[in-house]
């Protein structure tokens, strides 16, 4: 785990070189031209899907990452959804606001869109999904380029995460 | 899955280089040095990690650089007695008080000597302590944060040199002072010194859990100098030996006066006896001043007491507790061997070693074998507590390290070599150059009982050419040699930051698993943590403006603040939302009388800021901490001091 955590942070941390070249490039320019430079990497154009990844409905997607089954009983269970919420509240905020997109998307309806086993291999693992999965590969590039930060949460912690996001 | 296939095969990756890596070592072992490549032996291919972890004094830096072996790669520099920008270590509002004395602030020092803490006698790997020399401090740092901790002060001391070493359970970190001063300090004339100086050795306890300092006792010592020290172990543990020069109580023209005595002293000091007479009541509490600092790892703030009272302890009052050994030369460094049966004093205006035997000493003592006394302390017979000398043929002998094979490692400063010697026969085995003149050498545990002798390292006062150069000052150099064979190798030349007086190593693998990646958010217990960023606010208290704010890739909430008018004080508490390993975010106002600050995932600092002028300044992050860094940054209008301009805080509004 925590060689992977290390070779992951090396990846990411030439990842955020080689942004530093573009983002020196940038300064040299006024701020219309921003749109010009994030709009770049030839690799990351949605090659046929029309809609906004953000719009997809993607729920045969399991994503990639250690979630491989989620069952979710009929019922709600409210003491999980308190504790999920406050968790959302303390790690998730600062980007997620339930009522308009901020940073990024608001969760609400989010079950809709996708399934429970996505949403948190994405709360567990944003690198590798960002990586890997094609919904979460688009959104980045929707959202901005504002990769997602990983909150490393526990898989029980993100569970009671999934369990307040039914209630929204 | 896909992760762990990968974790797999990276172990297995791993364990195929350490295999590797260990042939080589057998080979150079029976083959001789020049069969194998040096730059084999030092390199560390990219991603690989070293072997061993180097903490390295950093003298007039104030702080301890950390370093692995055998690279020789530097990887961090903690921050431990100096402000340093880097971190904001000493500019922010919780780190401020960590550099709290009795004179003040007082935002440096000089660094000399680190040791891991100890359990019976082994590497233990919770913490790393380092005396400040200028102003006596003495500094716990945390081997799993790698931060300071804690700083305690040392009253009635000066030139805290003989400092700071641990006993064999880090009971205590000893202390010695290397000037002696009045004891308590008084207006008296400089020449009066002989008689009324007094040289304390403070005995500060490490709490076993915590590792909170206390200064337990000093003994208040014969004006002498106390220049080195380090403790007895296995069969000498309960003692702590300290080699002393300026016996002869000069007070001007050191250099020549203080040379006079042919032999000058190592104190011998039975702590336990004096810790069993301190218990019992012993001791006279004396009037003093010292700061202790401590830092809270859940508040993330340091807070500074200042003490009143320390317990002195006068050596004539506890009969058996304290013996001198005559020894040659004006001896520097003081070290005792992994068995704790040799105490090594290397006069340092000597060609020769001198190796005291503690069974030699105990037996002395027992049979009252005393050559008369210094102000009361008995002074043992030289010939009676010997128990041999190295006849090096070296100039200028001053540290002693040892290996786990029975040998030990004598840097010569005059000379520039490191001799190699056998405990027991004396006998010279190797010599290697060092380049150049080298203080302090340093093997992994090799002033512990069990030492691991596969590399030691010499730390060099002069570089002179071994570098490019730049300009009249340089980085002083360090080289490493590789020691697992019968001859040492060097392998590799490396520069160090400041002035790296000793060094202090383990395995790697005895931190590596404890290093903390981040700080929980939900442990956070800062006042003005922002645990959840709709608790971001901005409080107005008279002139002082309070701005509670949170941090994530990319930005500050709140990043528009209005209503802030010159003369305010306004303290940004920054907490960090980010939980990922290596996320800092940075924080820097224009015109800011202090640093930028460094906040750790999880952590809150705060900054101070004084606005002087109208206008609306910017701040933004420091560290570049993801694509849209280059946006993090956020805006505060300054209204004039009479204006009525409504405090108000938005982000994305």
């Amino acid at each position: 785990m925590k060689i992977v955590t290390r070779s992951l942070a090396i990846v990411f941390s030439m990842l955020l070189i080689s942004c530093g070249g573009k983002e020196e490039k940038k300064k040299e320019g006024f701020s219309v031209d921003r749109k010009k430079t994030t709009e770049k990497p030839v690799e990351t154009k949605p090659a046929t899907d029309e809609v906004p990844a953000s719009k997809r409905i993607t729920l045969d997607e399991k994503g990639v990452g250690q979630i491989k089954n989620i069952d979710l009983p009929e019922t709600i269970d409210d003491e999980m959804v308190a504790i999920g919420k406050s968790i959302y509240e303390t790690n998730c905020t600062a980007c997620h606001k339930l009522d308009k997109r901020f940073i990024g998307p608001s969760p609400r309806g989010i079950m809709k869109r996708r399934s429970p086993e996505w949403i948190m291999n994405m709360i567990l693992d944003p690198k590798l999904m960002t990586e890997q999965d094609r919904c979460a590969k688009d959104l980045l590039v929707e959202f901005n380029g504002a990769a997602m930060a990983n909150q490393n949460l526990t898989v029980e912690e993100t569970r009671a995460i999934l369990e307040y996001f039914r209630t929204l | 899955m896909r992760k762990y296939s990968f974790y797999v095969l990276m172990l297995l990756g791993f364990s195929a280089l350490l295999s590797s890596c260990g042939n080589q070592g057998n080979k150079s072992a029976s083959n001789g040095a020049l069969s194998s490549s040096a730059a084999e032996k030092a390199y560390i291919a990219p991603g690989e990690h070293d072997e061993y972890y180097a903490f390295m004094s950093g003298g007039y830096s104030g702080n301890i650089t950390v370093y692995g072996l055998p690279s020789g790669r530097m990887f961090k520099e903690i921050p431990v007695f100096s402000q340093f920008p880097t971190s904001g270590y000493g500019y922010s509002e919780e780190t401020k008080p960590m550099l709290n004395t009795s004179f003040g602030f007082v935002p440096w020092d000089d660094a000399h000597h680190p040791d891991i803490s100890q359990t019976n006698g082994e590497l233990d790997g919770r913490w790393i302590f380092i005396n400040g020399n200028n102003t006596p401090r003495i500094a716990r740092v945390s081997l799993s944060t790698f931060e300071t901790e804690e700083i305690i002060e040392l009253p009635n001391s000066a030139g805290n040199h003989s400092s700071s070493f641990i006993t064999e359970n880090t009971e205590y970190v000893v202390a010695g002072t290397r000037f002696s001063v009045p004891v308590p300090q008084r207006d008296m004339p400089i020449n009066e010194y002989k008689g009324n100086f007094k040289g304390a050795l403070s005995f500060i306890s490490v709490d076993p859990e915590h590792g909170h300092l206390d200064l337990k006792f000093q003994v208040i010592m014969p004006g002498f100098n106390y220049d080195l020290a380090h403790p007895g172990r296995g069969k000498s543990h309960g003692w702590f030996f300290f080699t002393t020069y300026n016996t002869e109580e000069a007070n001007t023209l050191m250099e020549v006066n203080s040379s006079q005595n042919d032999k000058d002293f190592i104190a011998a000091i039975n702590w336990k006896k004096i810790e069993e007479y301190v218990n019992n009541g012993g001791g006279t509490k004396m009037p003093a001043e010292y700061a202790h600092n401590v830092y809270d790892e859940h508040t993330h703030t340091g807070t500074s007491t200042m003490n009143k009272e320390v317990l002195t302890v006068d050596p004539t009052k506890v009969p058996g507790a304290i013996f001198f050994l005559p020894t040659p030369k004006s001896p520097h460094g003081c070290d005792v061997d992994p068995t704790g049966q040799y105490i090594i004093g290397n006069g340092k205006l000597s060609a020769d070693l001198t190796v005291h035997s503690f069974d030699n000493m105990i037996a002395a003592i027992e049979g009252k074998k005393f050559d008369g006394d210094a102000y009361g302390i008995p002074i043992l017979k030289f010939e009676d507590v010997l128990a041999g000398v190295v006849k090096s043929g070296g100039l200028g002998p001053l540290h002693t390290e040892f290996d786990d094979k029975g040998n030990a490692y004598t840097t010569f400063f005059i000379s520039s070599e490191v001799v190699k010697w056998k405990l027991g026969s004396w006998e010279v085995l190797d010599r290697q150059p060092t380049y150049y003149s080298v203080g302090h050498l340093m093997i992994p545990g090799g002033n512990s009982a069990k030492p691991f002798g596969k590399y030691v390292v010499a730390m060099n006062k002069i570089t002179k050419d071994r570098y490019l150069p730049t300009g009249p000052e340089m980085e002083h150099s360090a080289q490493i040699y590789d020691i697992s064979g019968d001859k040492m190798e060097l392998i590799y030349d490396f520069p160090t930051h400041g002035e790296p007086h000793y060094a202090a190593g383990c395995p790697a693998d005895l931190l590596k698993p404890n290093s903390k990646k981040i700080y929980r958010l939900s442990e956070n217990k800062h006042p003005y943590a922002v645990l959840n960023p709709s608790e971001a606010k901005v409080v107005r208290e008279g002139n002082e403006v309070h701005i509670y704010m949170s941090t994530i890739r990319s930005h500050f909430t709140p990043d528009n603040i209005e209503g802030v008018k010159v003369g305010d004080k306004v303290y940004f508490h920054i907490t960090n939302h980010e939980q990922d390993f290596d996320v800092p975010h940075g924080f820097s106002m224009i015109g800011q009388n202090t640093s930028e600050l460094l906040v750790m995932p999880g952590q809150t600092k705060t900054s101070l800021w004084e606005p002087k002028k109208v206008g609306v300044w910017p701040f933004y992050c420091t560290d570049f901490c993801s694509a849209l860094h280059q946006e993090m940054q956020g805006y505060v209008r300054v209204s004039p001091a009479n204006s009525n301009v409504p405090l108000t805080y938005t982000l994305g509004e």
